[in-house]
């Protein structure tokens, strides 16, 4: 009788793993396409669909790029807290904060050149970003709370903030009485790249991940920050300043936040509204961990993530199928994903029973 | 000659027929619609859905709809890509889809755009909105009418002028047959969040409101009252299959009529862009059947409200209307203007809550 053996491996998968992701994902489309044919859908004809909506022209490209600065922006950004441990769940807080900082600075300056009023955006915009995520790195290193919690919470204080700014003194005078600002003047707004809908967050995008990139690899203190993610006590114990590092990473990881909220109020939105809001730092989160806190399968997640999103549109627009379908799809990749990870570091074997 | 001529005619007609029939066929309509929230909330999803089906069940005219999608970026790609896809028709059923709509129409010159509840246009772009609160107005007589302890509780989502008007206008409504009648506001700052919106009724329980009326799209409200054993008013469609003992009535939306106009006036090419605010008059805004609960004698005079409304004969925001500060807002005699209804942002006096 054949037993079943699971033991660690010795060394990890490697680049092998990319194997385990990719038949993790195709098992969450298998699932998902299961359940399009038990409510009646084609299921072949709807992934098709799918992909042809996220992936199969140049505007569905250009769709998802779009889609997926800001998730990237957030991901990478999270991923740095995450690295040392420290989990911060307050991106969509430290995003929302990102937007107010570039709309103060865009409603104050709206006659300065771009070359003025940009980088002060970008600047407030870090700053607003970095601060709510400063918050909860400081009460967690002075007083004992927990991050987690605290950040969450605070992601409700900025979104308050945000509707008590457009409802009041941000509120447009022409918009009759809709919570929202004026848009911005055009030096203020992130433009397009050549002739295509992407603006030029995509590059934005590209130098923040080299610069992830390099200051962990090249950098003494990013070095350190490796080190101690990937043990605390050993790198407490070999003298690390493990308080200021994860001052350091929540600041960061607000900052990047920050950015993509600028990005997101200056390029897409053109001002500041309530449904800025969509949940951009909790998906950040998901992708952060679907691709292994990795600059550079942070990247490829958020596009297939945004590029999921964008698909399921055209999904509900040919064969009518609801918008929780999308939801549910999310759901599986992230379940299999996660639970392939499993393979990645342990092995199977079978055995003979004696 | 006259023999060549006559086979010209018919030639002539044959071609004529062929090329209008053939015209014909290739009218047929795409439509798409893009709602807020899911089309299964009995709420304002639900009732644009229910508009699209009678739209359907036109000759020559095929529909869809994307649900669910956020005002802002996302509205904008959905309504594009409806356009990529040779839509004829889009119809975008809420205000934040209005400036995402503005950049498509422009980009697409051959497609009839139609925005709700919004007030920009464009040569390709319409927009449209009921006078729900000729409804509101109703359905504050029929609350006043039956509470008891002249406190009605009102479940708002959020403080911009369309739920304001409509707070106002139940008001005015409940006042003008109780003097003593008090509305009680609480704001949730949603949309459709069924826990946040029952929760909200709640409170209004507990400062001894026994009428709950509701602006937002989940039936929470109306459950609590039930469970309360008090009465409610629902909005949107019927909401009386999620409290029957409670649902007094509801102001309703009866798109399907104005969107088949709509899709007829495309059709016959006689489309053009506009922006137009039907009442009462036109059945696209009433109020849902009574409960067995409300007497005969408060049907008739709601029904005898309702006749005027519709002949025009009265409005609902005449003056003299007085703020909550006690301030004239809207003068004798004087017969609100819709750019006054459009920006309302204050309450009427006999409100309890602000504006915030």
């Amino acid at each position: 009788m054949l037993h079943l053996k699971i033991s660690k491996r010795q060394d990890p998968l490697g680049w092998r793993s990319c194997f385990v992701i990719f038949g993790a994902v195709a098992l969450a489309l298998f699932f998902s396409a299961l359940l399009l044919a038990l409510r009646g859908t084609p299921p072949h004809e709807g992934i098709f669909v799918l992909f042809k909506g996220a992936f199969g022209s140049r505007w569905a490209i250009e769709d998802c790029l779009i889609k997926a600065i800001p998730i990237f922006l957030c991901s990478l950004g999270v991923a740095i807290a995450f690295r040392l441990q420290i989990w911060n769940i307050g991106a969509e807080g430290q995003f929302c904060m990102g937007a107010l900082g570039a709309t103060w600075m865009a409603l104050s300056f709206p006659d300065q050149p771009a070359w003025v009023v940009l980088p002060a955006m970008v600047i407030m915009a870090v700053i607003a970003g970095g601060l709510w995520g400063f918050i909860p790195a400081l009460l967690r290193q002075k007083m004992q709370t927990n991050e987690i919690i605290v950040s969450l919470m605070m992601n409700y204080i900025a979104i308050l903030i945000l509707d008590y700014l457009v409802y009041g003194i941000w509120k447009d005078p022409t918009s009759f009485g809709f919570p929202m600002s004026p848009t911005f003047s055009d030096a203020a707004i992130v433009g397009k790249i050549g002739s295509t809908s992407v603006n030029w967050g995509l590059l934005h995008c590209a130098v923040l991940a080299v610069a992830v990139w390099a200051f962990f690899r090249f950098t003494t203190i990013g070095y350190e920050l490796k080190a101690s993610g990937s043990n605390v006590k050993a790198a407490r114990y070999a003298g690390l300043p493990y308080n200021k590092q994860v001052f350091l990473v929540m600041i960061l990881s607000g900052a990047l936040a920050g950015w993509a909220g600028f990005i997101e109020a200056s390029a897409t939105v053109n001002r500041l509204q309530p449904s800025i809001m969509v949940g951009y730092g909790y998906t950040a989160i998901v992708v952060a961990w679907l691709a292994s806190l990795n600059p550079f399968y942070i990247g490829i997640a958020s596009i297939l993530l945004a590029g999921l999103r964008v698909g399921v549109e055209n999904l509900q627009l040919d064969l009518q199928v609801p918008a929780a379908f999308g939801g549910i799809m999310e759901g599986f990749i992230l379940l299999t994903v996660l639970a392939g990870g499993f393979f990645i570091y342990y092995r199977f074997s079978f055995t003979a029973k004696q | 000659m006259v023999n060549k001529m006559r086979i010209f005619k018919v030639l002539l007609t044959i071609t004529l027929l062929l090329g209008l029939s053939s015209n014909l066929a290739a009218k047929e309509l795409k439509v798409g619609f893009v709602y807020v929230s899911p089309v299964g909330d009995a709420g304002w999803s639900y009732a644009h859905d229910m508009g699209r089906q009678a739209v359907e069940a036109l000759d020559g005219v095929t529909t869809s709809y994307v649900e669910a999608v956020p005002e802002g970026p996302d509205a904008e790609r959905v309504i594009q890509n409806m356009a990529r896809k040779d839509y004829d028709v889009v119809f975008a059923t809420s205000f934040g889809y209005m400036d995402p709509m503005l950049k498509v129409a422009k980009q697409f010159p051959d497609t009839v755009f139609m925005h709700c509840s919004g007030f920009k246009t464009a040569k390709n772009m319409g927009n449209y909105f009921g006078r729900m609160y000729q409804a509101r107005f109703l359905s504050g007589m029929v609350a006043g009418a039956m509470t008891e302890s002249d406190i009605i509780g009102y479940a708002a989502a959020f403080p911009i002028p369309e739920v304001i008007r409509g707070i106002n206008a139940f008001t005015l409504g409940a006042q003008s047959v109780n003097e003593d009648a008090t509305v009680r506001v609480v704001w949730t700052k949603t949309w459709y969040d069924p826990a946040t919106e029952k929760e909200a009724a709640k409170s209004l329980l507990d400062v001894g409101a026994d009428v709950i009326a509701q602006h937002q799209d989940s039936p929470g409200p109306q459950e609590a009252a039930q469970e309360k054993g008090v009465y409610s008013i629902g909005y949107n469609s019927d909401m009386s299959t999620f409290a029957p003992k409670a649902h007094l009535t509801a102001p309703v939306w009866n798109w399907g009529p104005y969107y088949q106009s709509v899709i007829k006036e495309v059709q016959e090419g006689t489309w053009k862009s506009e922006s137009v605010w039907p009442g009462i008059e036109t059945g696209i805004v009433g109020l849902a059947p009574f409960g067995d609960m409300v007497p005969q004698e408060i049907r008739d005079m709601v029904a005898a409200k309702k006749a005027e409304l519709v002949a025009g004969t009265t409005d609902v925001f005449t003056g003299p209307i007085k703020d909550q500060q006690g301030k004239v807002r809207i003068a004798e005699g004087v017969q609100a203007d819709d750019k006054t209804l459009l920006g309302m942002t204050w309450f009427v006096e006999g409100i309890v809550g602000t504006t915030k």
